[in-house]
């Protein structure tokens, strides 16, 4: 195979992954592909500046990441109703003088379930039933190892309200994952 | 914000560590509400670990979990 033939080949190979990385973001199909078709695009175009780099999915995940939060900033131009942002939730979890209302109990072998895929498909599971923007911050915050500073600017809100989803996204997560796989 | 927190209060805090540093009063009223408080130090951890399992979420490999 031609050089150049050889890294199309070996960037289409690649594009399951980025699929997969960029839905876990975006959660719409469509946009995923998008992202990813402009990020293939940009990794052939730019075939120079992969010269000479050890990892070819690392280079071009680096790329998607770019695409996916160029997304994100158009959707965040879009109006979006605003969610609520008061913290009266998590009703059931404390009572009302901000205890717990029944102590969390331990995980068991949570070390464990990183080795399983049946738990990234629980996780997976547990993220699709978060808000979408709430999830959007948290993904970009966790998945993308993005600063709150910079999530904040991105999406126009104040520190204090990202915290806030942060925090929700977490509490909800981990009281999903206790129903749906520890407790199990 | 020094003194006496509430298991809520605690867990916000917590979750805040991971998005910024605390100042020294928060931290002081979280380590003080975590050695009293078995549910809170769980909680604690459960939220630390989902760090780690979102992050691993990004590695897995696609023939393991397609």
């Amino acid at each position: 195979m031609p050089p150049a033939a050889d890294f199309r080949a070996q960037l289409e190979a690649l594009r399951p992954y980025l699929l997969r990385y960029a839905s876990l973001q975006l959660r719409d199909a469509a946009a995923a592909e998008d992202a990813v078709q402009e990020a293939l695009l940009a990794a052939l175009a730019g075939q120079a500046g992969f010269a000479g780099r050890a990892n070819l999915r690392t280079w071009v995940t680096g790329i998607l990441k770019h695409k996916i939060v160029d997304v994100i900033r158009r959707q965040a131009r879009e109006p979006v109703l605003p969610e609520q942002t008061e913290d009266d939730d998590f009703d059931g979890l404390f009572r009302r003088n901000g205890h717990w209302a029944g102590r969390p109990v331990p995980w068991a072998d949570p070390d464990g379930a990183l080795e399983q895929s049946q738990f990234f498909r629980a996780l997976e599971l547990c993220l699709e039933r978060l808000p979408a923007r709430t999830a959007q911050v948290f993904m970009m915050r966790e998945h993308l190892g993005q600063e709150t500073a910079e999530i904040c600017k991105e999406l126009g809100v104040t520190p204090t309200h990202c915290w806030v989803m942060l925090y929700r996204a977490r509490m909800t997560l981990r009281e999903c994952l206790q129903q749906t796989w520890f407790e199990r | 914000m020094i003194g006496i927190i509430s298991c809520k209060e605690s867990t916000r805090l917590v979750s805040q560590g991971l998005d910024r540093e605390l100042a020294f009063g928060e931290r002081v009223a979280l380590r003080v509400h975590l050695v009293i408080c078995l549910g809170c130090r769980r909680a604690g951890r459960q939220l630390q670990f989902l760090r780690r399992a979102v992050r691993e979420l990004a590695e897995i490999d696609l023939n393991t979990n397609a």
